[in-house]
């Protein structure tokens, strides 16, 4: 075993760490995720000419051919500095799909242009009214001639408010999954752009038959956004890793520098034993979020082990986030205070793709099905 | 030993119960109950409603207001209100300054400022926090210095709630730097448009403006606005904070929130049933609302055995639980809103207005266990005052 980063994985985490940290301190953070589009465009520039944005893709499909191992160093770089550019949003989820679903035409035609960061992607998945994993779609696909006409609701789509081009799911004529290409400025596409309490942006979309491309040759995809779900899980515990990291570190720096009763409040025991505690969630948060990347990379994660990670981090976010906001006091949930932002950051971590409960029940239901429980 | 009201309790529990849901608008308790914000409008409107009935400041002496209520029947009046979700009288007027004036004041203050106080003509905000001076209250920096019938004022204070829509604040101040830092404090109260005095919003992470900074920069108060005798703040602070905490426990509230909750998880597709009916789930109200009937029995039992004006020690139990649990029951309509909770403030998609509130309301309500005395402060109460540590 070895949980090691290698020399190349640090240089590539240093130089994002490097990159997002002359990008960002609180107060830029704080102008950028105010403006309409809500992230830069420089920056993703500059994670584009890096590589940044092509890393699990092939060569051949332009990108750079790294794994699970490099985008995980560059998510969790991306929740330390809490970068609300869209990675995984706008390239690695949709352009995981295509990359999976595509065919070779289609790879050629979308994702040497999403690595370079000229397009830009968003999955639109989940339906109202139904809670993850998103299983029976009320969005439907009917053949018309050539193309598919989709019909359906689906929110929330993260990032769909600046998306070029969709992938959508639906409902087959077969009753199968369907993954499908649709312009976003197409004819019948409606979409309502909107903030997150995170400060991110989503959008609602709806589809009145509108025109739409089949990705691949038209099989059930399931299996497909099912392992593209499995590492974006992962990628979800990377981010909030570093979120949590910097929640850890900057509440323990104030606890050295606020005084309260004449002393700082290091001095009080009951609040280090507690800052104690949060690191040991962060330390058992990082090995199931290594657990989770390590089983994706050689090809065993499964939805079982991206739940048993998701558990895990959101009961370590939730955990970290709660007690950084009370050990700093009233200034814990100002906005011009970083802390509640990495914490409404984990707290929107913890209800996309599943949340605690959702996880839980995939466990819950299978505890009948193994005696001892293995990685 | 007995549990169920007296006769006359429950004669008096329905009266109130009948007035609190005719009287009170709809509109306003329905805000209350589906967490939308209140507007200083809807806050008056009811504050002055309950008073016209004698139900704003009940706890305060006849003379000036107040009802001779048993212990239980102040109880059953506020926890009537919380289950009828009808906004709380104005905290700082009925709960706070107000029985300080009653208890500390001279006879012109008391007539000057009780009446208006009661009817919330006067809007009343807190002075008490400081930059450097949270928990450790005590070491407050803001100055008042006598000159002929006036105090000057300077100095800065911190979250001050609602400071915005406030006609006057009470204010604590040094009036001995000399002495033990809680031996020269004083209580002054004054118009926040008084020359030198400055509003600054605090927008907090949920988006709202709900505190303030308020700056004084020489600002002149007339001696005659201190409250009782120069350099006796601390105690009068004490007694304010002592009435602050039982009232925040909150549990009808939270048990009206536990009950919107389930309505909502009702609606929901999970599996091949409602997430209501989904066990892992289920299992979590019950055990939330299993931890609150506890807390309403250890209420009622605070209740019961009050004699009088003695606080109970037991009431910092209520304080931090009562916020925990109000945190709980917040969280629990997050989860219930799952990804519908990512969009905000946005009309016309397909995540609901509540969903759209539980991830903002999440965030503010980290609030409960800071404020009035953080959990920290009453654990320490615990263990000095009642385990003698
Ligand atoms: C939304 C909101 C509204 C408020 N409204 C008002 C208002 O209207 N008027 C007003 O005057 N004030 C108001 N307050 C202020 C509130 O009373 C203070 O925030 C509170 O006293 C804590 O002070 P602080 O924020 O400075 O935290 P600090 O005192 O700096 O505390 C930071 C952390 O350290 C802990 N801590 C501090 N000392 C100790 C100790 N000795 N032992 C163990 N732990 C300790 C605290 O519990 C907390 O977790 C409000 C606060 C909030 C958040």
């Amino acid at each position: 075993m070895d949980f090691e980063l290698t020399d190349e994985q640090v240089m590539l985490r240093d130089t994002v760490r490097d990159l997002l940290g002359r990008a960002y301190d609180p107060e830029k953070l704080l102008k950028v995720t105010d403006t309409e589009l809500g992230w830069s465009r420089d920056v993703w520039r500059q994670l584009a000419e890096l590589g940044v944005l092509g890393l699990p893709f092939d060569e051949a499909d332009g990108g750079v051919g790294a794994g699970p191992v490099e985008t995980m160093v560059v998510m969790e770089e991306i929740g330390r500095r809490n970068a609300p550019e869209p990675l995984l949003d706008a390239v690695l989820i949709p352009g995981g799909l295509i990359a999976r679903a595509g065919t070779a035409e289609q790879r050629q035609a979308v994702l040497p242009a999403l690595t370079a960061g000229e397009t830009l992607l968003a999955f639109a998945h989940a339906e109202p009214g139904t809670r993850w994993p998103a299983t029976d779609l009320a969005t439907t696909a009917v053949r018309d001639g050539d193309v598919y006409r989709i019909t359906g609701v689906k929110n929330p789509v993260p990032h769909g408010d600046c998306a070029d081009r969709l992938v959508v799911s639906a409902t087959l004529p077969d009753g199968g999954l369907g993954l499908f290409l649709v312009a976003a400025d197409a004819e019948g596409v409606t979409r309502t752009a909107y903030r997150t309490f995170d400060e991110r942006r989503g959008a609602n979309i709806e589809f009145a038959s509108a025109a739409a491309e089949l990705l691949g040759d038209g099989g059930d995809a399931r299996s497909v956004v099912d392992t593209v779900t499995v590492a974006a899980q992962a990628s979800l515990c990377a981010e909030s890793l570093g979120a949590m990291e910097e929640a850890l570190r900057l509440t323990t720096e104030y606890l050295k520098t606020r005084k309260q009763f004449g002393v700082t409040l290091s001095k009080f025991q009951t609040l280090t034993q507690r800052a104690a505690n949060m690191y040991v969630s962060l330390e058992l948060a990082r090995s199931m979020s290594l657990y989770a990347t390590a089983a994706v990379a050689d090809g065993s994660a499964d939805a079982v082990a991206a739940s048993r990670a998701r558990l895990q981090v959101g009961r370590s976010g939730r955990h970290i986030g709660q007690e950084a906001i009370q050990m700093h006091g009233g200034i814990g949930i100002t906005s011009e205070y970083p802390v509640s932002h990495y914490v409404a950051r984990l707290t929107a971590i913890a209800r996309t793709l599943g949340g605690d409960l959702e996880h839980l029940r995939v466990l819950s239901d299978r505890v009948g099905d193994y005696t001892l429980v293995e990685f | 030993m007995k549990l169920a009201l007296s006769p006359e309790e429950v004669k008096f529990r329905d009266e109130l119960r009948e007035l609190y849901r005719t009287k009170i608008p709809a509109e306003i308790r329905d805000r209350v109950k589906y967490g939308l914000e209140l507007s200083r409008d809807d806050i008056v409107t009811t504050h002055r409603i309950l008073n016209a009935n004698g139900l704003a400041v009940p706890k305060w002496p006849t003379a000036w207001g107040g009802q001779d209520w048993t212990p239980m029947q102040l109880h059953i009046w506020e926890d009537e209100m919380q289950l009828a979700s009808v906004p709380e009288p104005l905290t700082f007027n009925a709960q706070m300054i107000g029985p300080v004036i009653a208890q500390f004041g001279s006879e012109e203050l008391k007539q000057r400022f009780l009446p208006p106080t009661a009817n919330l003509d006067i809007w009343w905000c807190q002075g008490f926090s400081e930059p450097d001076a949270g928990s450790d209250l005590a070491s407050l920096r803001t100055t008042a210095v006598r000159d002929g019938d006036s105090y000057i004022v300077n100095g800065q204070k911190i979250w001050t709630t609602l400071a915005q829509y406030a006609d006057w604040i009470f204010c604590l101040v040094r009036t001995d730097p000399g002495v033990k830092k809680q031996a020269g404090i004083s209580l002054l109260l004054f118009d926040v448009k008084t020359p030198g005095v400055t509003i600054r919003p605090i927008k907090l992470i949920d988006g709202h403006h709900e505190v303030n900074e308020v700056f004084f920069e020489n600002v002149r108060v007339p001696a005659d606005q201190l409250v009782g005798e120069e350099n006796m703040g601390w105690t009068y602070a004490k007694f304010l904070l002592g009435n602050e905490r039982t009232g925040i426990t909150g549990v009808g509230r939270t048990k009206v929130k536990l009950g919107v909750a389930k309505e909502y998880a009702a609606q929901i597709r999970s599996g091949s049933g409602t997430l209501l009916e989904d066990p892992v789930f289920a299992a979590r109200i019950a055990e939330i609302e299993n931890e609150l009937l506890a807390l309403e029995l250890t209420l009622m039992r605070v209740v019961s055995n009050s004699t009088g004006d003695k606080p109970n020690p037991a009431s910092s139990v209520l304080k931090l639980r009562g916020s925990e649990l109000q945190q709980a029951a917040t969280e629990l309509l997050l989860d219930i809103a799952g990804s519908d909770a990512l969009p905000v403030n946005t009309d016309d998609i397909a995540s609901p207005g509540w969903a759209q509130r539980s991830g903002p309301a999440y965030l503010n309500y980290r609030k409960t266990t800071i404020y009035g005395g953080s959990s920290e402060v009453q654990r320490t109460i615990i263990a000095s005052t009642i385990l003698g540590l």
